[in-house]
């Protein structure tokens, strides 16, 4: 016999006495090695936590009992030691392998998220998301600028020259809207409709519709803003030839009152999504004294905030565009769209500062 | 887990990292490999297309049925909340689907939890609702655009602005292979990487029983001793192979095995007994691998 396998042999056998205290199966007396000795007398605690992660990753955290829930921290510190262990004096790759996906598994969840989604929405309206508006203050007065501008210059082209309205306006909304047309034909495009019938399916639409071009608008501003810049003055180019064709015939009012009833909830959004994009472009280019990775994914979070803030918006943007709007006088439309805005402003600005000043004091 | 990786694990070892919990226990963790991923992907979208089609031809049925059953004013009502029940449905299935899922306590799509992968923060902390939203937001720039943009700019329509953008778009389309911890634009944004998570199953301990154990046939009664020459020519790489060939238990696999290794120690290979020959073998093998390791010597494979 090699001498190998001697020192293998004999130097558990020693110990004997520690392991029987331990209440030692057969089988453990029986492994020759003293690594699988050291598996067997361990993998009871180490099934019990499987079972534990097993129903915890199934979402059935109520079957738990109150011992599996206290014992679950203790047993992932095990498991980890465990591993270090195996690591140095096993060369049981099975068990290695097992031991890692175990405290891999049981180190998410008991670091896993601990508050559900419905806690994490309830913090997420009464504070967070007008906190993280008030965050990137600078993208939106940045966003905002643009889309003042593109409104002019859309309104400014169109004035010197009535063939930039076909280059700006695409095809599918110059129906009867086009230079020259008459007063009456304008003023029936902004008509009150008599009866709600198709209007719930218009809203559902719209707000797919624009919700999707918003998380474009987004995801494009991460592009180093640029492209997400170009799609705002692009966009705002068209309200500004717009609202020039109307002023021709001297329906500005009614037009403004017309687009304010949704659109100062939408263009509001819009104009959230392009500054939570610019936002992380912006980080991303000027990380200050943090690493661009850490900027980036700190700005992402915030403008993943704004997004789902503008998501629910174009809830609201959509449900008064398909009735108010179509439904309501010119003076409701204009009350409307302002308190609309009114409310957006101090629920996003004003909102849950006093709260900030308690944080920052406690 | 320094210097001593056995070669079988070297494509790997590249892909290994150490994520330091918040209490500071390190983890090994490993970086999803960009094929996986891009297995799970399609996985996932092949999920959602049936998931969407399927709704989307049941819808139509209803639609029609709605039509033909009743005619006139009063079926308006009806076909409009099929209409708003579809339209949102796209919506919610498209966009919420990574969401949900990414949030929930497995952290992985089913395309993903089919492939072993799972979304984790970067920085050993939670993985918060933000940072999955955010990760899931840039998929319009990463994947749609750019697939849409390889269809039309080489058709020449869009000229060169067609092809700017193309390029453009393809950066963040071929991202994740442009950052050794592949990561794509939505996990930077994010702060998030996609790990492994592995689901093994503990196997039975190979040497308590039988030919392990004793080192005798329970079959021929045989004895098989190695001695110290015949076990210094495998290292740890050939002894974590001879497990494998143990655990999947193929006769034909045990046989050309157990003839390799007699012939390499000059034995004469017998048949029939295979199982009890390789089962001391490897218990053998591995305490004396195992004893040596305790004391800070390690043989990587048969040639170290």
């Amino acid at each position: 016999m090699s001498t190998a396998t001697m020192t293998a042999t004999a130097i558990p056998a020693s110990k004997g006495d520690i392991r029987n205290e331990i209440e030692a199966p057969s089988l453990i007396e029986a492994a020759a090695l003293r690594s699988d000795k050291f598996r067997l007398e361990r993998e009871d605690e180490w099934k019990r936590l499987e079972i534990i992660l097993g129903l915890m990753e199934k979402g059935r955290i109520k079957r738990l009992s109150d011992d599996d829930v206290l014992a679950l921290p203790a047993l992932y510190r095990m498991a980890a030691s465990s591993l270090a262990v195996a690591r140095e004096t096993s060369l049981d790759a099975s068990t290695i392998a097992y031991l890692e996906s175990l405290v891999q598994r049981a180190w998410f969840q008991v670091y896993g998220p601990r508050e559900g989604f419905f806690r994490w929405f309830r913090k997420f309206l009464s504070g967070g998301l007008s906190q993280s508006v008030r965050d990137i203050w600078l993208d939106i007065c940045i966003a905002l600028a643009v889309m003042v501008a593109g409104t002019i210059v859309g309104w400014l082209l169109v004035a010197r020259d009535q063939e930039w309205f076909y280059i700006l306006v695409p095809a599918q909304f110059a129906d009867v809207r086009q230079p020259g047309a008459s007063r009456e034909v304008l003023l029936d495009t902004l008509k009150v409709e008599n009866d709600a019938s198709g209007m719930s399916a218009f809203a559902a639409q719209l707000f797919t519709n624009n919700s999707s071009v918003c998380i474009l608008a987004f995801a494009l501003g991460f592009a180093f803003g640029v492209p997400s810049l170009l799609l705002l003055v692009q966009n705002l180019a068209i309200l500004g030839a717009f609202m020039w064709l109307y002023d021709s015939q001297g329906l500005l009012p009614e037009f403004g009152a017309w687009l304010a009833v949704h659109g100062t909830t939408e263009l509001f959004a819009i104009m959230l999504s392009s500054a939570a994009g610019i936002h992380i472009g912006r980080k991303m280019a000027f990380p200050g004294r943090r690493s661009i990775l850490t900027a980036a994914s700190d700005a992402g979070k915030r403008g993943a905030q704004v997004m789902v803030g503008v998501v629910l918006m174009l809830v609201f943007a959509a449900l008064l565009e398909a009735f108010p709007r179509q439904l309501a006088e010119t003076e409701t439309r204009g009350l409307i769209g302002a308190f609309m805005l009114i409310f957006w402003l101090t629920y996003f600005f004003a909102f849950g500062r006093g709260r900030e000043r308690e944080e920052l004091e406690a | 887990m320094s210097g001593a990786v056995a070669p079988h694990l070297a494509h790997r070892a590249k892909r290994m990292r150490q994520m330091v919990t918040p209490e500071g226990v390190a983890l090994p963790l490993t970086v999803g490999a960009r094929s996986a991923r891009a297995g799970a992907l399609i996985l996932d979208y092949v999920i959602l297309l049936t998931i969407t089609i399927a709704t989307a031809i049941f819808l139509s049925y209803v639609f029609d049925g709605i039509t033909s059953e009743q005619d006139g004013e009063e079926i308006s009502g009806a076909r409009e909340f099929v209409i708003i029940v579809f339209s949102l449905f796209w919506f919610i299935a498209w966009n919420g689907y990574f969401m949900v899922m990414e949030m929930g306590p497995r952290g992985a799509t089913l395309g993903k939890r089919a492939v072993g992968l799972r979304v984790a923060s970067r920085d050993g902390g939670r993985l918060t609702p933000e940072a999955v939203i955010a990760r899931n937001l840039l998929r319009d720039i990463e994947l749609f655009l750019p697939l849409i943009l390889i269809l039309i700019a080489p058709s020449g329509e869009t000229g060169l602005a067609g092809w700017g953008a193309l390029l453009w778009f393809l950066t963040f389309m071929l991202f994740p292979f442009f950052n050794k911890d592949a990561m794509r634009a939505g996990d930077v944004v994010a702060g998030t990487w996609v790990v492994e998570a592995p689901k093994a199953k503990l196997d039975h301990a190979i040497s308590t029983g039988g030919a392990a154990a004793k080192g005798t046939s329970s079959l021929t009664g045989a004895e098989y001793k190695f001695g110290e020459d015949e076990l210094s020519i495998y290292g740890e790489y050939e002894l974590q192979t001879l497990e494998r060939v143990l655990r999947d238990d193929r006769p034909e696999a045990l046989h050309a095995v157990a003839e390799v290794i007699c012939r390499k120690i000059g034995w004469n290979p017998g048949a029939g007994d295979e199982r009890a020959f390789l089962e001391a073998f490897y218990s053998q093998l591995r305490a004396r691998l195992e004893g040596d390791m305790r004391f800070g010597k390690r043989k990587a494979d048969k040639y170290a």
